[in-house]
């Protein structure tokens, strides 16, 4: 299922991660993920699908370095992931987590004010990452005032004035409704071609990740493993009208061919998932 | 003004012409109760011949130490209680009891420990208004979103950079409703006490005005009380208000 990349092509990767949880009192350790191999190809989109509770935002936040693996070592752009979110990760979680006593253009300088950028270049940096996520007309709103899909928009453009060289979306259209995620996945693949960066995206949305990747991976029940990568072929130059090409349905129908008996195990249905 | 504060000024004002009125006509006996124009007209002579105004500086002064000090200590160990599940778990059937039991009981205990001086009503003030600032500031820490902790490690925050910076402000309307209670369980706290045993203060007056039968020095004070409370209420409620309306929560 791997393929060996040169080590310029990687920018991120994983090598036997596993990831167990101590039990509670009188519980058993639950072993949530692995084990894992992935390597994350520089400037690709890769989506991770799965059951509910297999270990996706596990995957992420392990990636990511909020989490440390229990086994295993993760690197990204060659150093390895130890305790803290490496300088060039950001993440964008499914949670709103636009901060409400903020405005719209407040919360988008964030952490470029953090980091001590002179004022001008946070200006220049957050009105156009407004600008690009359509929330230019906004910026003086609090994210109250705001939908759930244009608070989602509100927390990636804070993401994007860093410029990040890997961002990672956990479910972040999860609470919208269809339409808008198809639209707002449009918006990350413009993102996506403009900034040049690696995307992860984890998602329990087939169409979504078939739609949106050039590689999908195809995650087991609980404790998560690849089952299959998909390579989707689709151009750089695409959006959300490939879902109507044929290929997309086979991609789609792949995915699920993996992922019905891994969902009915972790629904609890052994029977029915065997025949 | 808006046309809900028009309606509010309404019935104010009819309560106190009503008042006037009964007064007045004689339906309210004068030995009684003095008409709320009188009360207003004592205040005034009150304040301008600077009688009372040691007795007003010393409660009003006893109102801000106690607040303060409740709140300070109130968020203080709202924090630790909260960063400690166990002893929240031991503490909380006692937080939710507390008013339950008349703290004036207490007071001649604080005298006879503190002596006849400003402490024991100080004391009797943050007494009563810590337990709403440590409630408040556990159902605020309570309601800060998970992901906010995700979020400060994503931007390289410290524990304390994160608390500061992203809990405290998404904890702040709870804070806000704990500092707001405090000033007023302080007010009462601190009234009441002097009223029962104090040497000074503005319950002391009103009490020995009660027990001269000098009924404009009693209302006069009795109005400053209640306009003291309601305007600083108000003050509070109109920031709150703006506070709201600023996150996009309130009235918009």
């Amino acid at each position: 299922m791997m393929t060996t990349l040169p080590d310029h092509q990687i920018h991120a990767s994983l090598s036997g991660v596993t990831r167990v949880y101590p039990g509670a009192a009188g519980t058993q350790p639950v072993h949530a993920l692995g084990p894992i191999d992935l390597d994350l190809r520089r400037g690709e989109f890769f989506s991770v699908v799965g059951p509910s509770g297999c270990g996706k935002s596990t995957l992420l936040e392990v990636l990511a370095g909020l989490q440390p693996p229990t086994e295993g070592t993760v690197t990204f752009e060659g150093r390895p992931v130890a305790g803290d979110v490496p300088d060039g990760i950001g993440v964008v979680f499914q949670e709103d987590a636009s901060f409400p006593w903020l405005t719209v253009w407040d919360n988008a300088a964030f952490g470029l004010r953090r980091a001590g950028a002179p004022d001008a270049e946070v200006r220049r940096r957050v009105d156009d990452a407004l600008a690009f996520m359509g929330l230019k007309d906004f910026a003086r709103a609090y994210p109250s005032q705001l939908s759930g899909g244009m608070r989602q928009r509100v927390c990636i453009a804070r993401t994007l004035v860093l410029q990040p060289r890997l961002i990672l979306l956990d479910e972040p259209f999860g609470a919208l409704d269809a339409q808008t995620r198809l639209l707002m996945g449009d918006e990350v693949l413009r993102l996506w071609r403009r900034t040049g960066a690696t995307v992860l995206l984890i998602t329990h949305a087939l169409d979504e990740a078939a739609m949106l990747s050039d590689r999908v991976g195809a995650m087991s029940a609980r404790p998560g493993r690849f089952l299959d990568i998909v390579d989707t072929g689709w151009p750089r130059e695409r959006d959300s009208t490939i879902v109507s090409e044929a290929a997309f349905g086979e991609i789609t129908g792949r995915l699920w061919e993996h992922l019905r008996g891994e969902s009915m195990k972790s629904l609890g249905y052994a029977g029915m998932a065997a025949e | 003004m808006s046309r809900v504060g028009w309606i509010r000024l309404a019935v104010v004002a009819i309560a106190v012409g009503a008042l006037e009125l009964a007064c007045r006509t004689g339906l309210i006996d004068h030995r009684v109760v003095i008409p709320p124009s009188e009360m207003a007209t004592a205040l005034v002579r009150l304040l301008l011949s600077g009688q009372a105004n040691d007795q007003i500086a010393r409660t009003f002064g006893i109102v801000i130490v106690a607040v303060v000090i409740a709140v300070v200590l109130g968020f203080a160990f709202g924090v630790a209680i909260h960063a400690v599940p166990r002893v929240r778990q031991a503490l909380e059937p006692l937080f939710a009891t507390y008013y339950a039991v008349p703290i004036f009981i207490f007071y001649p205990v604080m005298i006879a420990i503190f002596g006849l001086s400003a402490a024991p009503i100080v004391l009797m003030g943050v007494a009563n208004a810590i337990v709403v600032m440590i409630i408040a500031t556990l159902n605020g820490l309570d309601r800060v979103p998970r992901v906010l902790t995700k979020v400060g490690r994503v931007h390289r925050m410290g524990r304390f950079s994160t608390a500061l910076r992203l809990k405290l402000p998404a904890a702040a309307p709870h804070l806000f409703t704990g500092v707001k209670l405090a000033v007023s369980y302080g007010f009462i706290a601190v009234i009441a006490s002097e009223f029962i045993l104090a040497p000074a203060g503005l319950g002391r007056v009103i009490s020995d005005a009660y027990t001269d039968f000098n009924n404009p020095r009693m209302y006069a004070l009795m109005l400053l009380l209640v306009i003291v409370a309601t305007v600083v209420n108000m003050v509070l409620h109109v920031f709150d208000q703006r506070w709201a309306e600023r996150r996009g929560i309130g009235r918009l």
